[in-house]
């Protein structure tokens, strides 16, 4: 059982689940929004004194919190007991491509260490990117109202107009930077 | 009591999915965007489709919520399309630099990737701005 669940999961299975998060959480009177917790952390650590956007009882999203501090844990559990070591199945193409941009673990490790790693992530360009994309993640989340959990996946399947302008967007950006941006940073 | 434990264990299941299924692996999100493989397309295409199922359903049947009983509210989104188009845009450049959406920054800081920690930060600081900004801003 652990062998089989070590290997990697396919898309038709880990869809489907991650389909029963958003029932569960649907079902049991909240929504299926990861980037909620963001507003609710900056409110929970005192926000809504300079800001009203971060005004509100934010112990009410406590049921939030708890489903990324689960979500912590299953990361934690998954790397530490549900891993084979066999190698990602990334398109060959994908990894000719990342290892002449000199990150040479793409297809062998989960995270490329030339961005995550230890020795690494304190280099001023490597930082300045971790930085500048985290920003962009808190605001553009905000300002969107949600991220894919929020919208590719909540707001689509409640056939929402203002999620598919959403899901547009995160592939104007995303495309753009990882097409034009991110060969010069790499 | 109940209810951390059901939150809590959502949370657990979520979180072996997207390390799993490689949804929180930088690598995944670089290919999708260069459009080299149908499983980023896959997951996010079956979980919308089932996801959709669920939702009609829902509806259809007016379930009451498992805690307590009540209706159950799925709220609609603002009828605007500017904070859609311009916040989407925005989360995009973040999403393809840092390779994760904010659930899969948690699942990385469990899985034990430390620097994941300065993306966090970040994210904190970009929604503190958003909230700062927010009158200004055209939604």
């Amino acid at each position: 059982m652990i062998d089989f669940l070590s290997q990697e999961w396919p898309w038709y299975i880990s869809g489907p689940l991650i389909a029963i998060v958003l029932l569960l959480l649907l079902w049991t009177g909240k929504t299926f929004g990861m980037s909620s917790n963001l507003r609710t952390l900056c409110s929970a650590l005192g926000a809504g004194r300079q800001h009203s956007f971060f005004d509100f009882d934010w112990k009410n999203q406590r049921w939030n919190l708890l489903v990324i501090l689960g979500a912590t844990v299953g990361g934690f559990l998954a790397a530490q007991y549900l891993t084979d070591g066999a190698p990602m199945s990334l398109n060959p193409k994908t990894i000719a491509q990342l290892q002449a941009f000199g990150i040479e673990d793409a297809g062998t490790a989960f995270l490329p260490d030339a961005l995550f790693g230890m020795e690494h992530w304190t280099d001023p360009k490597i930082l300045g990117m971790l930085v500048f994309g985290g920003f962009f993640v808190g605001f553009g989340t905000r300002y969107a109202g949600g991220c894919t959990s929020g919208h590719a996946i909540t707001g689509l399947s409640n056939l929402q107009r203002g999620s598919l302008i959403a899901v547009i967007g995160f592939f104007i950006g995303g495309l753009f930077v990882n097409h034009f941006i991110l060969p010069f940073l790499l | 009591m109940i209810r951390t434990i059901v939150f809590f264990g959502i949370g657990i299941f979520f979180g072996i999915t997207l390390f799993k299924s490689e949804a929180a692996s930088w690598f995944r999100i670089y290919e999708m965007f260069q459009f080299q493989s149908f499983h980023m397309y896959g997951i996010i295409g079956s979980a919308l489709l089932f996801g959709m199922l669920f939702t009609f359903l829902l509806k259809r049947l007016n379930a009451k919520s498992l805690l307590d009983g009540k209706p159950l509210v799925i709220p609609d989104k603002d009828k605007s399309w500017k904070r859609y188009l311009y916040g989407g845009t925005l989360f995009g450049i973040g999403w393809a630099l840092t390779g994760a959406c904010p659930g899969p920054l948690f699942v990385l800081l469990g899985a034990g990737f430390i620097p994941v920690l300065v993306v966090i930060a970040a994210a904190l600081i970009g929604t503190y701005a958003y909230g700062a900004l927010r009158s200004k801003l055209p939604h």
